[in-house]
């Protein structure tokens, strides 16, 4: 039998962290905070005091020094596992991500691997002040040279982690920091498959759900509230933004001739605009109806005793999905 | 003159007539030329006056349409040649865009960096092996990736072993427009609290495009590092024995764990920042002129001919000078543009489904033309 432990995802990361370090004694962990604290969320909580400061260590708050010196790690030979405190502190390292860590295989025509992993707690849903609640993957995912992927559960967590750093690329790994205490069984035997393979959740026939990350949870109680009303509802965890998992969602679009597609970020040029996009190229004679988003609204993420209204909840998903089966 | 570089205290070595002299206060650096041999001198003329011809034909073959653009490093070839030679054979150099002087002393194929700026590649050289790093567009990026690069050392060991073969350090250029930016700061930092073994080499030729330094610092750059615990020294950049000297000492210091240092090479950019700018209009002649007389080629000649070397040693270079030209026109002619994969290739490391896809569809949609322009 297969060794299944439940836990939190907040705990599979670290496990899975604890796990890849000591593989490979190229990997470091460090960050603001992640050393003797164990990060503010205490996913390194541990690794300090089994790998030492010389693998696991805070440093000076400065998100492009962190991204920037990871690089230079990463030339070194290292596997740098880089920690952004939170989704909203990542643009200073803008820079750095995007015109360097992306490009820099490219510009030496291989001749440098950046296997560089970006952790990101994301998303709203904590009651959090400013620049703590936002879900920044666009962004990302528009960048050429970039991997970027997000887990649900504990087990994709724990295996997810482990496969962004054995990669040769740069991976912006999202972390749901609202589900970071949500527990799971976790297979410690078995790699559930390619970090960037969608996974059917819940088969169904009438209507496709696409979600990721925090969103995961509110899709599958939205299919529940369906399945109640006779709704039969696909749900697919695409887990990796980029590249985008297009055969599997596909698939279940030909079948089921409906899409809706959620996620806590802001709709316009978000991951959901390309799934629409590709869908439509793709499966467009399968469509019984456009491909509907429900997303966080174009505006910046409101003050926490708004994030109600702001973030798509299950009913919202429904309605959406009412909308989709009445054409 | 404002722009009088004995201004400040700074290392020199070399006097505008051809003079060594060793002050007192820099006997610690001036130690490090005694083991320089007439061969030596010769090989950073010999350096010199290869990557200011290089410089003049890169520039012609811009104007003749064949580079897309030309970034000239006129006059700061002593600050280039001295300091390249001052970095050890297991050190690191991290370039900004105007190091080809510091490259041709790690043996970087000049062809390297004339396909890129032609607009064959984005840089393509192997760093690993030449320890020449890519060339940075983005200014100061390359500061944080060289003190990265320095933790790392650090990580394995490789600092104040005492062993030769061994130890290492880093050296990161930049220019003086490039301290403004926030990454150099950080990357100060960064070094200061691993006490990282890096040599930050600021060329301060004066000008950032078409602004003056003062427009990018307050205090002299030398001090920059002083607030980060980066302790710092400015230098003749002109003079070639001083930029070698103080590289030589610093990169020894650094090897042997003292942690980070900055040296600023006060040098002048003869030419335009790149062959898009226009430098009339934003200084004056005079300025130009001034730094003309200053120049660290002459300098070095005038050192070379006072120690007995020949018309027959600077008729050889001039030669040599000539060859090169012919060569990098005639190599320039023959580059060809690279194939469409080119543009797919390396995006990732791993595969990717999108780039193959689009990959695929592009050279498709080139066959379906049936081979016709």
């Amino acid at each position: 039998m297969s060794n299944m432990v439940e836990m939190p995802i907040a705990k599979a990361i670290n496990a899975g962290l604890r796990e890849a370090m000591r593989k490979d004694p190229k990997v470091l962990m460090f960050g603001e905070d992640v050393a003797e604290l164990g990060g503010v969320f205490r996913v390194t909580e541990g690794l300090h005091a089994e790998f030492g400061q010389n693998r696991v260590f805070n440093t000076p708050i400065a998100e492009s020094g962190i991204i920037g010196t990871a690089i230079g790690l990463a030339m070194r030979g290292y596997r740098p596992v880089t920690e952004i405190q939170f989704d909203g502190f990542i643009f200073p390292a803008f820079d750095q991500i995007t015109s360097q860590l992306a490009k820099l295989q490219n510009r030496s025509e291989g001749f440098l691997n950046m296997p560089v992993v970006i952790r990101v707690p994301y998303g709203g849903g904590i009651g959090a002040v400013e620049h703590h609640s936002e879900s920044p993957e666009a962004y990302f995912a528009h960048t050429p040279g970039l991997r970027v992927i997000s887990p649900s559960t504990p087990n994709d967590a724990y295996w997810m982690i482990q496969q962004a750093i054995e990669s040769t690329d740069p991976v912006l790994f999202f972390e749901p920091k609202r589900r970071y205490w949500q527990k799971g069984a976790v297979n410690l035997d078995a790699a559930p498959g390619s970090m960037h393979q969608a996974r059917v959740v819940v088969p169904g026939n009438d209507v496709t759900l696409v979600a990721y990350g925090p969103m995961m949870n509110v899709a599958l109680q939205a299919a529940a509230l369906g399945a109640d009303e006779g709704k039969s509802i696909e749900v697919i965890d695409i887990r990796s933004m980029s590249p985008i998992d297009f055969a599997t969602i596909v698939e279940s679009v030909k079948k089921t001739g409906r899409l809706v597609i959620a996620h806590e970020a802001n709709t316009f040029v978000s991951v959901s605009s390309e799934i629409a996009a590709r869908v439509s190229e793709l499966a467009f004679y399968h469509l019984e109806a456009p491909a509907i988003r429900v997303g966080g609204f174009d505006v910046p993420y409101p003050a926490a005793k708004l994030e109600e209204q702001f973030l798509p909840d299950a009913d919202r998903i429904l309605d959406a999905i009412d909308r989709a089966l009445a054409y | 003159m404002s722009h009088d570089p004995t201004d400040l205290p700074m290392v020199q070595f070399l006097s505008m007539e051809g003079e060594v002299r060793v002050p007192a206060q820099w006997a610690e650096y001036g130690e490090y030329l005694k083991d320089l041999t007439e061969a030596d001198y010769l090989k950073f003329y010999r350096d010199m006056a290869r990557i200011r011809r290089f410089d003049n034909e890169a520039t012609a073959l811009q104007r003749q349409g064949q580079l897309g653009l030309w970034i000239p490093a006129i006059g700061q070839e002593a600050a280039q040649i001295g300091s390249g030679y001052g970095v050890g054979p297991n050190d690191h150099i991290f370039p900004s865009y105007r190091e080809h002087g510091v490259a041709i002393t790690h043996g970087i194929d000049l062809m390297s960096i004339l396909k890129m700026l032609r607009g064959v590649n984005h840089g393509g050289w192997n760093p690993d092996e030449t320890r020449f790093h890519l060339y940075a567009i983005v200014l100061g990026t390359q500061v944080l990736h060289a003190t990265g690069y320095a933790m790392g050392v650090k990580f394995d060991g490789k600092v104040g072993t005492g062993n030769k073969d061994e130890d290492l350090a880093v050296i990161s250029y930049m220019g003086d427009g490039a301290t403004a930016e926030g990454d150099v700061s950080e990357a100060f930092l960064f070094a200061a609290v691993n006490e990282s073994p890096i040599v930050f080499f600021i060329q301060n030729n004066q000008w950032a495009i078409s602004s003056r330094s003062s427009a990018q610092t307050k205090v002299p750059l030398y001090q920059r590092g002083d607030g980060f615990g980066v302790p710092g020294i400015r230098i003749d950049g002109n003079d070639v024995l001083a930029s070698y000297a103080v590289t030589k000492k610093h990169m020894d210091d650094a090897r042997a764990g003292k942690g980070p240092s900055l040296i600023e090479a006060l040098t002048y950019r003869i030419g335009a920042h790149t062959t898009s700018d226009d430098p009339t209009k934003y200084r004056d002649d005079a300025e130009v002129e001034y730094w003309k007389a200053r120049d660290p080629l002459t300098r070095l000649e005038k050192f070379l001919r006072r120690n007995g070397i020949t018309q027959e040693f600077f008729d050889e270079v001039e030669h040599a000078g000539e060859v090169l030209s012919a060569e990098i026109r005639e190599a320039t002619f023959a580059l060809k543009n690279p194939p469409i994969e080119n543009m797919f290739k390396h995006v990732y490391s791993e595969q990717h489904p999108l780039i193959d896809e689009q990959h695929a569809w592009l050279e498709g949609y080139e066959a379906s033309f049936g081979g016709e322009d």
